[in-house]
């Protein structure tokens, strides 16, 4: 036989040594019993240990399957196939998919340690009287900064950043809503605007930011901040706390125009096949140590009020990642806008993107 | 990042003790080298049809089919296969994620084949046939030693799609299936951390070694080889 | 003994694979291609898509990838033939390959470092005298990395056909007098020409519809119809509009392929 038959034996026979390891692995470890719960959330985004605790306490064995956008997880719930029995989407998505029917009602007599969580961040718009939902960390949409590299200047509000001063020094994110709600904030509108005026006066103040805006990026802006690559970035808290935490230069700033606050909540979506191991898996979360010990983990802010007391003082008392009430009350939560109107913003989105060339 | 506190090797100690992301590598490997293998097989196959089919049209419109997937982004193939599956009632896991692999390593087999069938001259064919052989013969003993490096080329390429892709994968995965890409990209939002990058730099100082022993043993083999090794 | 059906029995896998996994999903993608954003029929699709928006979009997509080609077809001709004299030259192919099954987004990340404003390619700048330049986010580095990405794809195909190449051929050519220049244009390049045909199609067609780039190394500053698609797909939801561009970037594809299929058929 020739070279090329004997090396593609050769390959067959490596894949089948590798699938018995690999099904021999799954069943030791459990993942193919009956007596599981699938898990569907972002990559990294809940502290492993707990899950191991939480499998010791019930027996149960949990399957962690990841997702890196909204919308890609939507679309994988929507069309099936895999029982997912929990999921951990963020707030304008759950509108979306309470409307589609992809939520299971969530049961509150089996959910005793609900009462842990804040009131303020309870019965939202989004979730009326929290049927389909419960919150997991919350967060700002905000401005952070590195003073050292503008010579102490201090950022404040929106509007700073059309300083001329910050020329080619502002990084965005890639979200049509947080940069037209930039937009609409700074000219007093609301981040819900619908209004086709104030969009387009929206897109044309921020095409007068262009020449400040570096780069519009993705979930790299993190590293290219912690780089020093520019000085200045439009961000979400929790990406802020992060970066914090590896350049102690950095500032966190919500800007006094006002801004947007936003949740990532769990769910129990229609295709859940062991949805009272996922009503125990919810109330095992919400329970104020796990909540406490989740939170160190992730370090985003934990909307769970009783979990603050297990965790470091300078972590809970920090203003800029646990704002006063007040503060919270100026601002808003994104409302489900409906297609059409979203599709407007991402219109001017792509417009102001395009502008820059 | 620039902070360098120096080296360590505890992301390394970390790696080991985890079967999950050890189960997704293994999954990872095996997928790549699965799909390589039969979009390989199959692709060497349709580039032969696409090489002897006589008509010039027939020839533009099965290669203009064949490079559909190739031009459409992996957001619209992932989207369309995974509608194509759950349609179809085909549990989506490995199945689901090995199928779609090979149907998106195909067109590069058989654009890394064709021009090695279009190189070798018919006269070959015909001496081979005039001396008596078989169409089998014809195929094993004189087709596939000459495009042999086509094939090879097709077959590691197929792999790098595969290793590489994220978007079709994601789709159609589930059911607990997940490969390294899948796990890398939604780490993105949360930062990636460095022991993905260990599990990385270990995965290709690895490969390399594989393949500088390959190609070592196979030269070694050569003399062996009869006649045909090309 | 061997009838018409039996001989071409062996290409059914491969029709099966046609069917089911590239006409399917076409027909699945002009279907959707005919709905507007509130799920109904309509043209409103093709008719956005002659909007300037789009038609820069398409210019753009069109320039890069045919940069992306020129540059790789640039570099990777001359390192195949490189190769092609080396001893080991089979393991130095696959040892240039090995370095595209890492991850590309781990790459990316990789770049975003290298051509940092502290980056390493910026301290060599420093060190030369050239001083500090602002690398990332632009046209040069997004080029650059999307040529190393590709390149591999397009060493192997010429790598391929130059490696056959007889070397008797050459010997004549020298023999009846030729430059190396008039041997290389006269019989070099035309022999290898199906190499690297096929290398110019597996990087023109897929760069154009990269995406991931254009926002990691380019920061959104090159926008292309890959770029468009993914984001119709995945965060405006209008998979109408997604479909429609793709729709258009087949055809496109078809006709580059028989544009370039049809002056095979003269040789």
């Amino acid at each position: 036989m020739s070279r090329i038959f004997r090396f593609f034996i050769a390959i067959a026979l490596v894949s089948g040594v590798l699938l018995y390891a690999i099904s021999s692995l799954n069943s030791e470890q459990g993942y193919s019993g009956e007596n599981t719960l699938t898990i569907y959330n972002w990559g990294d985004y809940i502290d492993a240990d707990l899950i191991n605790r939480f499998e010791k306490e019930t027996g149960m064995k949990v399957i962690y399957e990841t997702f890196d956008s909204n919308e890609a997880m939507m679309t994988k719930i929507k069309q099936g196939g895999t029982h997912y029995d929990i999921a951990i989407p963020s707030e304008y998505m759950i509108d979306k998919m309470r409307k589609e029917k992809l939520l299971v009602q969530l049961d509150h007599s089996k959910l005793p340690n609900l009462k842990y969580i804040d009131k303020r961040f309870m019965d939202l718009p989004f979730d009326p009287k929290n049927h389909f939902s419960v919150p997991y960390f919350w967060g700002t949409v905000g401005i952070t900064y590195n003073p050292k590299m503008l010579n102490g200047k201090e950022i404040d509000s929106w509007s700073d950043l059309w300083d001329p001063e910050l020329k080619n020094q502002i990084l965005l994110v890639d979200g049509a809503r947080e940069v037209i709600g930039m937009g609409l904030n700074s000219l007093g509108y609301s981040l819900n605007d619908t209004d086709k005026g104030h969009l387009l006066e929206a897109k044309n103040k921020l095409d007068s930011l262009t020449p400040n805006v570096k780069a519009i990026v993705g979930d790299e802006i993190r590293l290219l901040l912690e780089n020093q690559e520019a000085a200045v970035g439009l961000v979400w808290s929790g990406v802020a706390s992060e970066i914090m935490a590896e350049n102690e230069d950095l500032e966190y700033v919500v800007p006094k125009e006002g801004s947007n606050l936003w949740f990532d909540n769990m769910v129990i979506p229609k295709t859940a096949k062991n949805v009272d191991g996922a009503h125990q898996f919810i109330n095992y979360m919400l329970d104020p140590k796990i909540a406490a010990q989740n939170t160190e983990y992730v370090s985003y802010s934990t909307p769970n009020k009783a979990a603050l007391q297990y965790l470091p003082k300078e972590m809970v008392e920090d203003e800029r990642f646990y704002p006063s009430s007040e503060l919270t009350e100026k601002l808003e939560v994104y409302e489900n806008l409906g297609k059409e109107n979203l599709a407007y913003y991402n219109e001017l989105f792509l417009q102001f993107k395009m502008h820059r060339k | 990042m620039y902070d360098f506190k120096g080296f360590t090797l505890d992301w390394y100690k970390e790696l080991f003790q985890d079967t999950r992301l050890l189960i997704i590598v293994l999954n990872t490997i095996v997928v790549a080298l699965l799909a390589a293998l039969i979009s390989t097989m199959i692709g060497v196959l349709g580039a032969l049809a696409i090489h002897m089919a006589r008509k010039r049209n027939t020839k533009n419109a099965l290669l203009s089919l064949n490079n559909v997937l190739i031009v459409s982004p992996d957001v619209i193939i992932g989207a369309s296969f995974l509608i194509l599956f759950t349609m179809a009632g085909i549990k989506l896991g490995f199945y689901s994620v090995l199928l779609s692999h090979i149907a998106f390593c195909i067109p590069i087999v058989v654009l890394m084949v064709l021009p090695k069938l279009s190189e070798m001259s018919p006269s070959l064919i015909d001496a081979a046939r005039d001396l008596g052989a078989s169409g089998w013969d014809v195929f094993s003993k004189v087709i596939i030693p000459y495009i042999s490096p086509g094939i090879f080329a097709g077959f590691f390429m197929a792999l790098t799609y595969s290793f590489d892709d994220f978007a079709v994968t994601f789709f159609v995965t589930g059911n607990g299936f997940s490969t390294l890409s899948v796990e890398i990209y939604s780490l993105a939002r949360r930062g990636i951390s460095l022991h993905i990058n260990a599990l990385s730099a270990l995965l290709f100082l690895f490969t390399m070694l594989l393949v500088v022993v390959y190609y070592f043993i196979s030269k070694r083999n050569k003399p062996n080889g009869m006649g045909v090794g090309k | 003994m061997e009838n018409k059906l039996t001989r071409s029995l062996y290409a059914v896998p491969y029709l099966l694979w046609i069917i089911l996994f590239v006409v399917a999903p076409i027909l699945l993608v002009l279907y959707y291609s005919f709905f507007n954003i509130e799920g109904q029929l309509s043209l409103s699709n093709y008719e956005k898509f002659f909007t300037p928006v789009y038609l820069k979009m398409i210019f753009s997509s069109f320039w890069y990838a045919f940069l992306i080609t020129a540059i790789s077809l640039a570099v990777a001709y001359p390192a195949a033939y490189l190769l092609t004299k080396t001893t080991h030259k089979q393991l130095w192919l696959l040892l240039i390959i090995t370095p595209s099954w890492i991850n590309l987004l781990l790459k990316a990340y990789a770049f975003l470092g290298i051509f940092g404003t502290y980056g390493a390619a910026n301290n060599f700048l420093e060190m030369v005298g050239i001083g500090s330049k602002q690398i990332l986010f632009t046209d040069f580095s997004f080029v650059f990395v999307s040529v190393y990405i590709f390149i591999p794809f397009m060493i192997l195909p010429i790598f391929n056909s130059l490696n056959d190449l007889n070397p008797t051929l050459l010997d004549a050519a020298n023999d009846l007098g030729a430059s190396r220049w008039t041997t290389f244009r006269r019989v070099i390049f035309p022999l290898t020409i199906d190499g690297v045909k096929s290398g110019c199609q597996v990087v023109f067609i897929p760069a154009l519809s990269l995406f991931m780039l254009t926002r990691l190394i380019a920061g959104n500053r090159v926008i292309t119809l890959g770029t468009a698609i993914e984001q119709h797909f995945l965060v405006t939801e209008d998979w109408g509009m997604g479909s429609m561009i793709s729709v258009f970037l087949m055809i496109t594809m078809v006709l580059i392929m028989m544009l370039t299929g049809s002056r095979k058929r003269g040789a």
